[in-house]
């Protein structure tokens, strides 16, 4: 029997939530601690007698036969979740108490109000991510640290920032209070910050950030499984990850280095994630508003559909920018509208676009801005000047794949 | 070829911490079924053994006083056993070079079971 990738890791998030359930959310370091020492136990049965049949489940079993141990010790000792009322504290009920916990809508359930609960409007956008990727996708503070480029003890303090939080809130958020469609707003953005961490980010370790994005993609799916949340702009912000992350294995070549969107063999892209893109993107037509999501994820559909650079619709991709410009206006966004004008329009045009952006001195540090006008230099017949912008962008770079790839392009010139 | 007992040890907190995040017990978790499948496939493998709880009790002495233990704190606590057949004890030595338990500050105790040719 094979271990499935990342077993440990979805299953904590899981567990976690069960015992959640049961011992409460202001003993969420006890539950911690059961899924770990289950975990413990895995290893040491599995080393030697081999990985079993269903090793979630034997998972699992281990985690609610320590729940129970647990309760019956600690009875006295400590408050377990208020929720369950009395139904811990007699033998008759306590143990259908625990099955119910593990059940598998239950976990369903638990995790969601556990994903509302992190995203907290008390705490900055950071530590809700960074409470998401600890508690629901099993990460610990060192791998978060090395995908976001920041130091473990910064992301080691906005893990027990946020726990604190959590655990001074006596239950998890109640999915049918009143502020659920704010929350949800609060939910989202987690969720695409953490993709775009993925998507975008700093890390040079490729495997890490499309992890990252596919477990924002898991999350949302999540998300999308409970109806209230299965809002157009839900399914929207679906659509957008999987379209975009469709193009995540043509990213980078079989040497490690980065390929961008013009170079990409389109046939790398991910067809089944651009099929569920365009599904979700369909479905989020229902609603009334158009929002930053349906625009972003629109215009990740005109690429994902065009069978190449020259055959794409940059008609349409120039005004989907103008409307994502006037619905969520970014110096990030101005400057991919400016690569899209200088394809509709010719090199002369995107140059203007790139100068014209009004905050641009945002963009300062921001690899890619010199990169893009490399490109459109480079398109012009100006090599010294692509040659210079390009240097410029190499010496942006956050990491060694950025700045491999910026040199190389400014080699070419 | 000779019968050797594997006897893995590690202390508690280096157990714990091998463990660390759950990334890193799947990782430990592949290196160990791919220590055993490649001692397996070479035909090394005698009896898998089993793994023993933690914590049990010592009988001792004349007065077979009963004890709790042994302690969670002991530094080389034995985790569970295997026995690989082999050459001889450097072929068993090298062989449990492999084991993942050293890459997390355990041991492997290798121990010739005795023969008995009479």
């Amino acid at each position: 029997m094979e271990l499935s990738e990342h077993l440990f890791r979805r299953e904590s998030g899981r567990l976690v939530a069960a015992l959640t359930r049961i011992f409460g959310v202001h003993n969420l370091a006890l539950a911690e601690d059961v899924v770990q020492d289950a975990f413990c136990r895995a290893l040491e049965v599995w080393k030697v007698r081999g990985v079993p049949e269903n090793p979630a489940a034997w998972l699992m079993a281990v985690a609610k036969h320590r729940a129970l141990d647990v309760v019956r010790r600690e009875q006295t000792a400590r408050t377990f979740a208020s929720e369950l009322g009395r139904s811990l504290e007699s033998e008759w009920t306590l143990a259908p108490a625990i099955d119910e916990a593990f059940a598998l809508s239950t976990i369903r359930d638990e995790q969601l109000r556990m994903m509302f609960s992190c995203c907290h409007p008390r705490l900055p956008e950071e530590v809700q991510v960074a409470l998401v990727l600890n508690i629901l996708c099993g990460f610990g503070a060192g791998e978060i640290a090395s995908a976001f480029l920041t130091g473990r003890a910064a992301v080691e303090k906005r893990i027990s920032r946020g726990k604190k939080v959590l655990a001074g809130s006596k239950r998890l958020f109640d999915l049918a209070d009143d502020e659920f469609s704010a929350r949800l707003t609060s939910v989202r953005r987690a969720l695409y910050l953490l993709f775009n961490e993925g998507y975008h980010g700093a890390s040079a370790e490729s495997a890490v950030r499309s992890e990252l994005c596919h477990e924002a993609i898991r999350l949302t799916t999540l998300l999308l499984e409970f109806r209230p949340a299965a809002s157009p702009e839900t399914l929207a912000l679906a659509a957008l990850m999987c379209l975009h992350a469709a193009r995540l294995p043509a990213r980078l070549d079989a040497g490690g280095d980065l390929n961008p969107l013009f170079e990409q063999k389109r046939s790398q892209w991910d067809a089944q994630l651009v099929e569920r893109g365009l599904a979700w993107l369909n479905q989020s037509a229902a609603g009334q508003t158009v929002t930053a999501y349906h625009v972003e994820a629109a215009i990740a559909a005109a690429h994902a559909t065009a069978r190449s650079v020259d055959e794409t619709n940059w008609e349409q991709v120039v005004g989907l920018y103008d409307r994502l410009m006037a619905i969520a206006p970014s110096p990030v966004v101005a400057l991919n509208r400016a690569i899209a004008i200088g394809q509709r329009d010719g090199p002369e045009r995107g140059l203007e676009a790139l100068r014209a952006i009004s905050d641009r001195d945002r963009l300062r540090r921001y690899p890619f801005y010199p990169a893009a006008i490399g490109e459109l230099e480079l398109r012009r017949g100006d090599r010294a000047a692509a040659r210079r912008h390009f240097s410029k962008a190499a010496g942006l770079a956050r990491n060694r794949v950025e700045r491999r790839f910026l040199e190389k392009r400014a080699g070419e010139c | 070829m000779s019968q050797f007992l594997y006897l893995y040890r590690m202390a508690d907190a280096a157990r714990q911490d091998a463990m660390g995040t759950p990334e890193r017990a799947q990782q430990n978790m592949q290196r160990w079924m791919a220590w055993m499948r490649d001692l397996d496939a070479k035909g090394h493998l005698k009896d898998r053994g089993q793994p023993l709880e933690r914590a049990g009790k010592v009988v001792r002495g004349q007065q077979k006083t009963v004890s709790d233990g042994p302690y969670a704190e002991a530094k080389d606590l034995v985790g569970g056993f295997t026995i690989v057949e082999a050459r001889d004890i450097d072929q068993a030595v090298e062989l449990s070079r492999g084991c993942p338990i050293l890459e997390g500050g355990g041991s492997v105790e290798i121990r010739p079971v005795m023969k008995m040719d009479m």
